[in-house]
């Protein structure tokens, strides 16, 4: 925490994209190469800036999906289909492509070993990807903590990582569950509805267990989830949220 | 040094005039919730708040005692420093000014608490003078507990969350501390127009 509180001047500098990763119909991983990155904790986020020919400037935010690596980032942006900058970043940006970025941004939403557990994630749709950095350092550090993750997807085609994750379980014992919202295949043997209450008492830590909780998601999402686990006994300064919005465009 | 995305152009018009919106901001019709935690859910009942002077000394109301006081109706742009900035909103609230003719000597600098831990510093002089509100009404109705209800503060000329949500005091002093996100690498200030998102900006 010391480090994320560093008050330093954040300068824009230049990011280049050296890979994509289709994570979902609607959902593309960008991963960039920023000489000099001055590094990040897990579940922080960077700025974007893009200029048009005729001077115009948009900026907007977006979670880091991965750990700190050398000069690598990488982010995972949703397809909004009227937004502004989340269509080039998917449709129209090209490997080599240059963009502006500048971060990384905010320190209370990141878990670092430090912190200790147990950690309870709980992710709603694209919400899960500065949750996945902070499981992926779990990974990466071989860190003991104990994880449990519960993400939240509109259907199957929608769920993020899953591969990723059915290899994490596997090898760190990691509990994940996933809840499909709208549509699940047939046989899906997992929960099939909105996070609420019970889902909470069957597959999150209990209170008495004291987690360190990270709820991201839309607005509604984090409202409901974060109300939840105060009303089953979690303690508020325990559960930290991150909103997307129509600010994520 | 800014670079140019080719194929990259403006996808909306701005929709209100330039002069209303900051740089790097973009005009929306929602209201979008941030919080670094769960929204605490205040009773009337309990809610109280509190100012002290740079002396310690202070003075506490209860709801029924902060409702009794005049409040004033405002219209203001605000913005978030995730980027959206929305025209036109109205509250109701009590002027700073008003809380401040009940202690002595503000002094120089602001320490804002709220209920659930949440702190965030201004200057003395960006409260004062008709710039800030302790408000507790949004569009005619009570502000709903995401939105900071029962009551926030309400400083529209700095970027939004130094509009603390769910506010119970004002601690004056002649010392600038840091609140929460100023804490955390947001700026000391927060001057919208100045894009003063973040430390050094």
């Amino acid at each position: 925490m010391a480090r994320a509180a560093i008050q330093r001047r954040l300068n824009w500098s230049i990011g280049e994209v050296v890979e994509f990763v289709d994570e979902s119909p609607r959902v593309r991983s960008l991963v960039i190469t920023s000489p000099g990155w001055v590094g990040h904790l897990p579940g922080q986020h960077i700025d974007i800036r893009l200029t048009a020919e005729d001077g115009y400037q948009a900026q907007r935010s977006y979670s880091i999906a991965t750990p700190e690596e050398d000069d690598l980032l990488t982010i995972t942006v949703e397809l909004i289909e009227d937004g502004e900058v989340s269509p080039y970043l998917i449709e129209a940006l090209q490997v080599g492509d240059q963009i502006e970025i500048r971060g990384p941004i905010g320190g209370y939403f990141v878990w670092h070993e430090a912190l200790g557990g147990p950690v309870q994630l709980i992710g709603g749709g694209s919400g899960v990807v500065p949750l996945m950095a902070m499981l992926r350092a779990r990974v990466r550090t071989g860190s003991d903590v104990p994880f449990r993750f519960l993400s939240s997807a509109r259907s199957h085609e929608d769920l993020l990582f899953q591969n990723e994750l059915n290899g994490i379980v596997s090898r760190d014992g990691v509990i994940v569950t996933h809840t499909l919202t709208r549509s699940h295949p047939e046989g899906w043997s997992g929960p099939a509805r909105r996070v609420d209450k019970a889902m909470l008492e069957e597959y999150a830590w209990p209170p008495d267990h004291r987690p360190l909780a990270y709820v991201c998601g839309p607005t509604g999402f984090v409202e409901s989830v974060a109300t939840s686990l105060v009303e089953i006994g979690h303690e508020p300064d325990r559960i930290r949220t991150e909103r997307f919005g129509p600010s994520g465009r | 040094m800014a670079i140019i995305n080719r194929g990259f152009r403006r996808k909306r018009e701005v929709g209100a005039p330039p002069d209303r919106v900051p740089p790097g901001q973009y005009v929306t019709a929602d209201f979008p919730v941030l919080s670094a935690g769960p929204t605490p859910r205040i009773g009337w009942d309990e809610w109280r708040f509190t100012i002290t002077d740079k002396k310690g000394t202070g003075k506490s109301w209860s709801w029924a005692e902060f409702r009794d006081m005049s409040s004033e109706q405002v219209t203001v742009d605000i913005h978030c420093v995730t980027k959206w900035s929305k025209l036109d909103t109205v509250w109701e609230g009590v002027s700073v000014d008003t809380l401040l003719t009940y202690i002595d000597d503000p002094g120089t600098h602001l320490l804002v608490r709220s209920y659930g831990g949440y702190t965030t510093n201004l200057p003395t002089n960006d409260v004062t003078g008709g710039k800030a509100w302790v408000a507790f009404g949004y569009d005619g109705e009570a502000i709903s507990p995401e939105h900071g209800g029962p009551a926030r503060l309400l400083v529209p000329h700095l970027y939004f969350w130094k509009s603390a949500k769910w506010v119970n005091g004002f601690d004056f002093s002649d010392h600038d501390r840091r609140g929460f996100w100023e804490s955390y690498g947001y700026h000391e200030y927060g001057d919208p127009w100045l894009e003063q998102r973040y430390s050094g900006d």
